[in-house]
């Protein structure tokens, strides 16, 4: 599946669950096996993190996922070979998620070459917001990559306009203000600020950060087209014995909640 | 402005461009998140910096609780000793609080003040400026909360201390390096869960646009002071500014107001470290390549993978991979000179002006005395060289000891 997959991602009609791994952690094998399982459990599509030195949008959970990656010797090439496995295994759209810097320095045309090649659809880029992206949007075109852009809580409802029209496919909703993690609940103003983007946004949108059990889904019903799930998952793929049944279990409840 | 008018006025004259922009340097590189929180910020400091009463007030803290003007202090003996011109000390050092840091914690926390803000967060390495946002936080009546790497809670203990004796919590860093790059991260994370609440102090012409506009704008005043000093003391201006940089904010504020001057001659001193080769250092500029953390676009240490290094400097102020998007800026341009010196000048330099002045300069200041060695010799001894003593050392005295007895 091409680009289009980004766009086949929302045809049902139906949220999707979008599970969060960091390429390369614990092992490369692991990895491999819980976007397996994720499939498996009904993932719609993958967003495989591309680990970074200083990931500042990130909590804890992801923060240690990068640096047990990276310590492993994690690259983006590294990153770009993952993809290509599971692409060719998996029929579901892929999504790199990371930070500028690792970019930049590979080059954005070769970067944006290597992810095409790896049969990616598209990426998320946090530290990127639209104003610093031209130069980005330009070559990921160039290789009709998705550009996934962040609203925030503070958007204002000119920036979530404004975000919706650049994103391509769809926009990725930062569900409260903050780094990501796994959170308790979902607080009134989540859906508060959910139900304005819903009003904006012309595009679909996924929610991430804090989603963590089916019930968060719930309490989002009608309110996203997608939910991710990252700092939940990173615990249980470290658990030496049943932590990837754990984790597919999480996933295929999360599923069952969105549907 | 219309194209003309910047042919005939050197970019790095004017402001940073709409985007905050130092030619190709800066920019705002930070999750979405605090995109608003910039811009509000951005507005509310170019109208509290328009505003007479603002820059009053502001004026007002400096002269009354800061001790400014600080004086430009002729070091006869140590000009002597060195041969290399008339040597004058911008004695930031003798600010209160210890440093040239509190200039831009009272104009921020002013500021802070005005948008409502009762929390004030902020990261420090060597911990001058934690100190400096915490007795100004303490002033105004404010909650502080200052991360700091683990690292350099331990190497800086008679700060940590004196921050928390004014009131602030001191969060260690545990994560990476434990040092200045890793408390900076983590105040951006606290302030990206905390922006509707809390006032980020960035302590250096670093990270995200207005921040190094806006330091710049407040560390101004020791360029503009050491201009009239040059000028009422000695009757003509410096042939050369040294200044050590680290994020660069002492440096960047001693030569703002000279940057007109084509004849003045700048040269910023980065940390050395066990030497560049040695790949231990703090050389972002000299020895860094062009790339984006903490929410600009600068020179920084990086490895062939786009991750940052972890720097090495004997300095807790100048132990950061990264630099101000203005230095990387006045770099290209060729207008400032960046060098480095290491690890051991740094020190015996430290004990030059210890002994020929009866001044113990902080290890970041060492580094700029340090550099005055490089400096071609001066026979007829009429060369005026201003050096920005940007702060005292009494911090760094167990570093020394340690150094000394190994």
């Amino acid at each position: 599946m091409r680009s289009s997959s980004a766009q086949a991602l929302f045809g049902s009609g139906r949220p999707v669950v979008i599970p969060f791994l960091t390429a390369g952690f614990p092992s490369r094998r692991t990895f491999l096996e819980a976007a397996q399982i994720a499939h498996a459990a009904g993932a719609a599509a993958l967003e495989i993190g591309m680990p970074f030195s200083d990931p500042l949008a990130d909590g804890p959970a992801i923060q240690h996922s990068s640096q047990g990656a990276l310590a492993a010797g994690m690259t983006l090439e590294g990153v770009f070979d993952l993809a290509a496995t599971v692409r060719a295994r998996l029929p579901i759209p892929l999504f790199l998620m990371g930070y500028l810097n690792p970019v930049l320095r590979l080059g954005m045309e070769r970067f944006a070459r290597m992810a095409k090649a790896a049969g990616v659809a598209g990426t998320i880029i946090p530290d990127c917001p639209v104003e610093e992206a031209a130069a980005w949007v330009r070559c990921s075109r160039r290789q009709d990559l998705e550009n996934i852009f962040l609203i925030a809580p503070t958007s204002s409802e000119e920036r979530i306009r404004r975000i919706d029209r650049r994103s391509t496919s769809f926009s990725y909703c930062v569900s409260v203000a903050g780094v990501t993690g796994a959170r308790r609940a979902v607080t009134r103003s989540t859906r508060d600020y959910l139900a304005r983007v819903r009003r904006v946004a012309q595009k679909p949108y996924v929610v991430g950060f804090g989603i963590a059990r089916p019930e968060h889904i719930r309490a989002l019903r009608g309110l996203a087209d997608g939910f991710v799930v990252g700092s939940a998952l990173v615990p249980l793929l470290e658990e030496r014995n049943s932590g990837l049944v754990k984790a597919g279990r999480l996933i295929r409840g999360l599923v069952r909640a969105a549907e | 402005m219309p194209a003309k008018a910047s042919h005939r006025r050197p970019l790095y004259l004017r402001r940073p461009d709409r985007r905050g922009r130092f030619g190709a340097y800066g920019g705002r590189y930070v999750p979405e998140t605090l995109i608003p929180a910039l811009d509000q910020l951005a507005a509310d400091f170019e109208r509290a910096w328009k505003d007479k009463s603002f820059r009053a007030e502001y004026a007002r803290w400096l002269a009354e609780f800061a001790g400014r003007p600080t004086p430009l202090y002729h070091a006869a003996n140590l000009s002597r000793r060195l041969g290399r011109g008339q040597i004058y000390l911008k004695r930031e050092d003798l600010n209160h609080t210890g440093s040239h840091k509190l200039n831009n914690t009272i104009g921020q926390i002013l500021l802070a003040v005005r948008q409502g803000k009762r929390r004030i967060i902020a990261e420090t390495g060597a911990g001058q400026h934690g100190v400096a946002t915490a007795t100004v936080a303490a002033l105004f009546g404010l909650i502080c909360d200052v991360y700091m790497g683990a690292v350099d809670v331990a190497r800086q203990a008679p700060n940590v201390e004196r921050m928390r004796l004014l009131g602030a919590r001191v969060i260690p860093v545990t994560t990476g390096a434990q040092t200045l790059k890793d408390a900076t991260s983590e105040a951006i994370r606290d302030w990206v869960a905390n922006v509707e609440t809390t006032y980020y102090v960035i302590g250096s012409v670093v990270g995200p646009h207005p921040y190094p506009y806006m330091v710049r704008e407040f560390q101004r005043v020791i360029g503009r002071e050491a201009r009239a000093q040059a000028l009422r003391q000695c009757g003509h201006l410096p042939d050369t500014l040294v200044a050590c940089v680290g994020g660069g904010s002492n440096a960047i504020g001693l030569f703002t107001d000279f940057l007109p001057d084509t004849k003045v001659e700048m040269i910023g001193v980065e940390a050395g470290g066990c030497g560049r080769r040695s790949g231990q250092h703090a050389a972002s500029l000299t020895a860094g390549t062009v790339g984006v953390l903490h929410g600009s676009m600068s020179y920084l240490l990086q490895d062939q993978y786009g991750q940052v290094t972890v720097p090495h400097s004997i300095s807790a102020g100048l132990d950061y991979p990264g630099v101000g998007p203005e230095h990387s800026f006045l770099r290209d341009s060729g207008r400032v000179r960046y060098l480095s010196v290491t690890d051991k000048d740094a020190l015996a330099a430290f004990e030059m002006l210890a002994r020929t002045e009866g001044i113990l300069p902080a290890l970041e200041s060492a580094h700029a005395i340090a550099a005055l060695s490089h400096l071609p010799g001066n026979k007829s001894g009429r060369r005026l060289i201003v050096v920005c003593l940007s702060g005292r050392g009494d911090k760094d005295l167990a570093t020394v000891m340690e150094q000394n007895h190994a």
